[in-house]
């Protein structure tokens, strides 16, 4: 087994304060107690502070586009499936900019972890509404507040029969750590939301405002009806529920490809068969 | 002897025709062109074959047209030797384009009206479909009978076609269709008093392929191993080809929910250790424009096949434009190395794949293939593609190779800017790539002096070897000329046969280009010397603007004395393009 130093990286430059430094520790350990060490798991992150996280912590690393990780991600896993995918991305970039293609992950299920650092404002920007600022709250740049109703990452997962979807929250290390363990074991598209206070950029869902509403939800329910998900999953305001919110055990993308079903894509011969390149183009004549 | 006045362009060639089939979508031209098509390249002739639709799936009007010769043909003609008119629609739209002693072929029960005059030629395809093949489902195999015996062609190739075709419907539809296009040629054989042909021995059958399935069997014969793409004409056809065979191969499709999506999958497959492709048309590659940058930055090695349609916007959905190579050239923020490939036949795209898989690879960079509708479309025939001529190495660093490597960083400075790809996983070692600027490990930094470094290694470094490996244009006709026509992509038939038509009263000469972007270098710079030394360089684009000769102009400095353009979404023809030169030439 790896030890936790093993997985360190470069310094974050984050502001102190901030709730990606739990994460990322809480994030390593994780990691440890899986013993899944550095060179099999990759993260592909976007844009925004959450896009950072994997230069903080030694794995292979994909850091691309604003928005774009879960097709990275998703080609990525389907190549070489061997790997841990994981993908690391901000409300902005997930829910905001690249929203398509989460509606279109969870469709497919593919085995692919998604960890959302949703601290409800846009902080590498400076101060901006994200899809998770609540509406009438008043970020910069819009004159009227925010009129758009709040996203509900959630409410969504549930309604495209998301296989995993959970929330947490950066303040409550065990319940992160167990969350994210548990995003990771299991098999078929995750997404776990993680509440986290932006110190610099969020005055109203501070590290305060969130500890006074989270609450664990109880050992008597069931993940796995959908409709009492759906219900579950529309709970907000004075009191957020944390946990598994909805989870479906079904087909992984990767199961549907005989291809790939003994080994992975890229541990298979790489060059064409030219005697079948030879059939085929008979079929020209 | 032929009665049908083709206006032969070159003495000597004996056998030259072209059929037009017309009529709308669902009629099930392709049913004809495709069978006729495969039934002349079977018999041994040279085909040329090219489609004009519209975007649609019933009613309108479209075509196919087929020209098939006993010299090799590749390029389409302006006059019709027959018109397989399956609707008013096509008589109306083509008759002025027969050619002298041309015959247009119809079913007078089918269109509800009898045409007057000997260019036509009523066949009632449809009644001896349902008395013979027992259903007017095979009106369309009978015409195509019919055409074989109005050109005095045996039946037999037509019944091998007919068997492969219909094999998984049983032996009792094979057999009617048999009957049904029986029926036809006999009809046609006994009652046109004006067709009398002599066809020419049969010779060894010829491969007929496409211009986007050469793309396909090109990139799969590559070591394709992820394919990812949005539908969107005229790229399509490489996912339909490429999906077919992709089990046989071991290739995984996806088909993405954009582009946007389609590109970094492909860049996820890239980083993840296999060879990755998407492709698309203008409207998708601008979704796709960031993640050429990302390639760019990531040193991702990505093909990207772009089929150009006329716009902007929608444009023609379903025709053809050379209109996007300055798009290619310029698009995505940034500065960087890109090579972009633009061949000009079906055998050109096969080997264009293979150099774009291995320049991707190579250099680590994106590599855009450039074709258009016509291109796409457009099918030639062959003795067989040469598969030793595509070059395959594998680049990746990879088990014991990745994992025997000391101090691995994925973007570490080099002679050559090209740093080690390794396969994650496949060793102790992390990969790691950013989008951000970043360090020889993959990781973000903010400081000049790196970023100078890597500006000199991803660009500077790498430039020069680049360009390098691009291959100069091809010099066709005159060594010397007098004239030459420069052309990029999908004209090169045509102008090779606007070469040959010409070159008895000039010395005229060919020079296409299908490597574009790098241009070759310096030390292969004969062609600029030859466009200097021409009294008339005429470039010849499918384009409004003249983008190769702007290109051209910027990069070598040279600007061609004339252009030739044509930009309302169809194909040049050949008579067309010729007429145009002779203008230039005072010639009427």
């Amino acid at each position: 087994m790896a030890s936790l130093e093993e997985y360190d990286g470069q310094t974050p430059s984050w502001c102190p304060g901030c709730g990606n430094f739990s994460i990322l520790k809480t994030f390593k350990e994780a990691l440890v107690e899986l013993s899944i060490e550095p060179h099999q798991f990759t993260i592909v992150s976007g844009i925004g502070q959450s896009g950072k996280f994997p230069h903080y912590m030694k794995c292979n690393t994909f850091n691309g586009l604003h928005g774009r990780t879960l097709p990275v991600a998703t080609a990525l896993k389907l190549v070489n499936s061997g790997q841990v995918v994981i993908a690391v991305a901000g409300d902005g970039d997930c829910y905001g900019e690249g929203g398509n293609h989460l509606i279109h992950a969870m469709r497919r299920n593919i085995n692919v972890k998604l960890f959302v650092h949703d601290n409800q404002v846009y902080g590498l920007t400076k101060g901006q509404a994200s899809p998770t600022t609540l509406e009438g709250t008043h970020p910069k740049n819009l004159p009227f507040g925010v009129l758009s109703e709040t996203f509900n990452p959630m409410a969504l997962a549930v309604a495209m029969d998301c296989s995993f979807a959970a929330r947490t929250f950066s303040g409550d290390l065990q319940h992160l750590k167990e969350t994210i363990k548990a995003a990771i074991l299991h098999k078929g598209f995750s997404l776990v939301d993680i509440l986290q206070p932006c110190v610099s950029y969020n005055k109203v869902n501070t590290y305060e405002w969130y500890s006074q509403r989270v609450y664990h939800i109880g050992p008597d329910y069931n993940p796995e009806n959908r409709i009492g998900a759906f219900q579950q999953a529309l709970e907000w305001g004075d009191q957020i529920p944390m946990g598994i919110i909805y989870r479906h055990h079904r087909r992984t993308f990767e199961e549907g490809v005989p291809l790939i079903s003994e080994k992975p894509l890229v541990r298979q011969e790489q060059s064409a068969d030219m005697a079948k390149l030879d059939e085929a183009i008979r079929e020209f004549y | 002897m032929f009665p049908f006045s083709i206006g032969h362009l070159a003495e000597g060639i004996i056998l030259d025709y072209t059929i037009k089939i017309g009529g709308s979508a669902g009629q099930g031209l392709h049913t004809i062109g495709d069978a006729l098509a495969r039934v002349f390249a079977r018999s041994g002739y040279h085909v040329f074959s090219h489609q004009d639709y519209e975007s649609r799936i019933r009613g309108g009007h479209n075509f196919y047209q087929i020209r098939f010769s006993d010299k090799p043909a590749m390029s389409s003609r302006e006059r019709m030797d027959m018109i397989i008119a399956l609707d008013k629609e096509t008589v109306l739209c083509h008759a002025t384009e027969l050619a002298e002693g041309g015959q247009v072929v119809y079913d007078s029960e089918t269109i509800k009206e009898t045409l007057a005059g000997p260019q036509f030629f009523d066949i009632p395809f449809a009644r001896l479909a349902t008395n013979h093949g027992g259903s007017r489902l095979m009106a369309n195999t009978a015409a195509t009978g019919a055409v074989l015996g109005m050109i005095g062609m045996e039946t037999n190739v037509l019944f091998t076609v007919i068997r492969d075709n219909f094999t998984k419907k049983g032996d009792e539809v094979i057999q009617a269709n048999i009957n049904a296009a029986a029926a036809g040629h006999e009809f046609a054989k006994n009652k046109c008093a004006r067709c009398h042909f002599t066809a020419s021995p049969p010779a060894n059958p010829k491969m007929l392929i496409g211009g986007v399935e050469a793309l396909a069997i090109g990139a799969i014969a590559s070591g394709l191993k992820f394919y990812t793409a949005y539908p969107m004409t005229p790229a399509t056809g490489i996912m339909n080809y490429i999906s077919v065979h992709a089990a046989e191969f071991g290739i995984i499709v996806e088909q993405a929910e954009d582009e946007i999506a389609a590109i970094n999958m492909a860049l996820g497959a890239a980083f993840g250790g296999v060879r990755a492709m998407t492709g698309t048309s203008g409207g998708g590659f601008a979704l796709m424009v960031e993640g050429l940058s990302l390639a760019a930055m990531t040193e991702t090695p990505v093909v990207i096949a772009l089929g150009q349609r006329p716009g902007p916007a929608t444009g023609f959905p379903t025709r053809t434009e050379q209109g996007e190579l300055q798009f290619a050239l310029y698009a995505a923020h940034g500065e960087f190395p890109r090579v972009i490939l633009a061949p000009g036949t079906p055998e050109q795209a096969f080997y264009a794949a293979s150099k774009a898989f291995h320049l991707a690879e190579k250099y680590q960079i994106p590599v855009i293939i450039l074709f258009d509708q016509y291109f796409g479309d457009c099918q030639w025939t062959y003795d067989g593609f040469d598969f030793g001529k595509t070059v395959y190495h594998d680049y990746r660093l990879r088990g014991d190779t990745f994992a025997g490597f000391k101090n691995y960083k994925r973007h570490a400075f080099t002679q050559t800017g090209v740093s080690p790809l390794g396969v994650p996983g496949d060793a102790r070692h992390v990969v790691v790539t950013d989008s951000d600027e970043h360090d020889e490990e993959g990781h973000i930094v903010e400081d000049a002096e790196t970023r100078k470094k890597m500006v000199d290694k991803r660009l500077f470094k790498k430039m020069p070897l680049i360009r390098r490996e691009i291959a100069p244009p091809l010099l066709y006709g005159s060594e010397k000329p007098e004239i030459v026509l420069a052309g990029w992509g999908s004209s090169y038939g045509l102008i090779k046969e606007a070469v040959d038509a010409l070159s008895r009263d000039y010395e005229i000469a060919m020079l296409h280009f299908s490597e574009i972007y790098p241009l070759p270098p310096a030390e292969q710079t004969a062609y600029l010397k030859i466009l200097g030394e021409a009294r008339m360089a005429i470039c010849i684009e499918n384009n409004a603007t003249g983008q190769f000769a702007r290109l051209m102009r910027a990069e070598a400095g040279y600007v061609f004395t004339h252009s030739i353009n044509r930009f309302d979404g169809r194909p040049f023809m050949l008579e067309e393009l010729i007429g145009e030169i002779n203008g230039f030439l005072g010639r009427v």
